[in-house]
């Protein structure tokens, strides 16, 4: 047994328990503060199965390890931080996804798609993402309300526009918007989680099949015909990206764009300058982005070789969540942590899109989603108002993506 | 540190395609000096920008994720 492990077994006082809740949704989990502050770089005893894991905490501390390439993002490492139970004969089989991947095989995975979603292409898909907003805000104001905006809107644009620009049939999503919530679900039994996990593969194979024998205008079709000289990927892996894109491109942004509309609601004199001068967007954008974090514990890694980080040695083998809530509250860098602020100049260092060779491939997608939400409950529906109290609302404390599960507004 | 005939100092800028991720943030936070390739990869409109851009330059650099992209003085 390792020294760490011993020490997470042990003697010590007992080690942080992770993941940690947030007890407001406005803010990081309370422990973090103290944490960044007396032991940045600290173990914890992962909740799922008691096994050892660092915390890192500092954002200086975070983009060190996030672009270390002595750092692994292998799950099927031993000492890779699981935080959901996946059953070792189903690791032991399931094929990486481009997240899991390291260099090289990583790099020629990612070039594959980096065309997808140059800032250039953004812009293109910005016209449409606009369309689709439109439809589903009439749709909102025709119903009358009270709704609830995660179903009218928050998961049906991310949805609709990740399946188009997959070349997924919009027919199909009400059923993986079921898998997709399934797959972030911590409290699932194993036999839940491969069933899910099963489902959506099966579908995306007779998918990939399809755009094989029938290639249209989509990501799958490109993807294939570029493999054809790449040689990158074999069916099972284009499957696989296209699982990686499906769940990555909609429940996140769902996620952001309800507790985006929930925290402009909760603090209304930014959301009426918002609304006077939408120059202001961007900034807000990257500010709600820092603020919620959603994705905390998304970049979790394993060291290949001993690293320094701060003060402390990470040995090769040693588990680590670089945690981006945590480096997103840094006081160093973002004075005033817990205060959502339109403004604030130095919102774009966040890291909730990650840092490092990962960062989200999607990330200026999700920004342009989330600026025509936004931007368009702002100009149509100025009355937007919770039809709830905030205290009643249910937020996803034990999913791998925060946020909220039911959004009641009327206007 | 390089200067011009006014004596002011010049920004020397590079990018490493090679080690690219295609974040396009450098594009999107200075397009005057950055664009993505048609494989997505950063290239390099202007080696030497405009002291001007130094600041959006500067942030470019700074949130590059795959630290791509250096300011010489």
């Amino acid at each position: 047994m390792t020294q760490s492990a011993d020490a997470v077994a042990g003697t010590e006082a007992p080690p942080v328990r992770f993941p940690l809740r947030r007890t407001c949704p406005f803010a990081e989990p309370p422990e973090y503060a103290g944490l960044r502050a007396d032991a940045p770089v600290s173990r914890a005893a992962l909740k799922v199965n008691g096994k050892p894991a660092w915390l890192v905490t500092r954002h200086e501390h975070v983009r060190q390890v996030l672009g270390d390439s002595r750092v692994s993002s292998n799950l099927k490492l031993p000492g890779y931080p699981h935080q959901f139970h996946i059953p070792e004969e189903l690791l032991a089989q399931v094929r990486l996804m481009m997240l899991n991947m390291d260099p090289p095989e990583h790099t020629a995975h990612r070039r594959m798609l980096i065309p997808e979603f140059t800032a250039r292409r953004v812009r293109e898909l910005r016209p449409r993402i606009q369309q689709i907003v439109d439809e589903h805000v009439d749709a909102m104001l025709a119903a009358g309300g009270p709704v609830d905006l995660v179903t009218a809107l928050a998961l049906p644009v991310p949805s609709l526009v990740i399946c188009e620009l997959l070349g997924v049939p919009y027919e199909d999503h009400a059923r993986f918007e079921e898998w997709s919530a399934a797959l972030m679900n911590h409290d699932l039994s194993p036999q839940e989680y491969g069933a899910a996990v099963q489902a959506l593969d099966t579908y995306l194979d007779q998918l990939v099949t399809l755009k094989e024998n029938e290639p249209g205008d989509d990501l799958i079709s490109r993807f294939l015909e570029k493999n054809r000289t790449e040689q990158v990927a074999d069916h099972t892996d284009v499957v696989t990206m296209a699982r990686l894109m499906l769940v990555g491109g909609h429940e996140t942004t769902a996620n952001m764009i309800a507790l985006g509309v929930l925290a402009l609601l909760e603090h209304p004199e930014q959301m009426a300058e918002l609304r006077a001068d939408p120059a202001l967007l961007p900034n807000a954008v990257e500010e709600l982005l820092r603020v919620f974090s959603i994705s905390d514990a998304g970049t979790a890694r394993v060291a290949v070789a001993d690293i320094e980080v701060g003060d402390v040695t990470i040995r090769a083998g040693e588990g680590i969540l670089a945690l981006n809530n945590a480096a997103d509250h840094d006081e160093s860098v973002f004075p005033d942590p817990d205060t959502l602020d339109i403004h604030r100049k130095e919102a774009r260092s966040h890291l909730a899109f990650g840092y490092g060779v990962h960062q989200c491939i999607g990330a200026n997608l999700a920004r342009a989603e989330l600026e025509a939400v936004y931007g368009t409950l702002l100009r149509r529906v100025p009355g937007l108002r919770l039809a709830a109290p905030v205290e009643e609302l249910r937020f996803k404390d034990d999913a791998m993506v925060y946020g909220v599960y039911e959004l009641p507004v009327t206007w | 540190m390089t200067a011009d005939a006014n004596g002011l100092s010049l920004m020397r800028v590079s990018a490493e395609r090679d080690r690219c991720v295609g974040s396009g943030q450098c594009a999107l936070l200075s397009p005057e000096v950055f664009d993505q390739d048609a494989d997505g990869l950063v290239t390099l409109l202007s080696e030497e920008p405009a002291e001007e851009l130094r600041e959006q330059v500067a942030q470019a650099a700074d949130l590059c994720p795959s630290r791509s992209i250096r300011v010489h003085d």
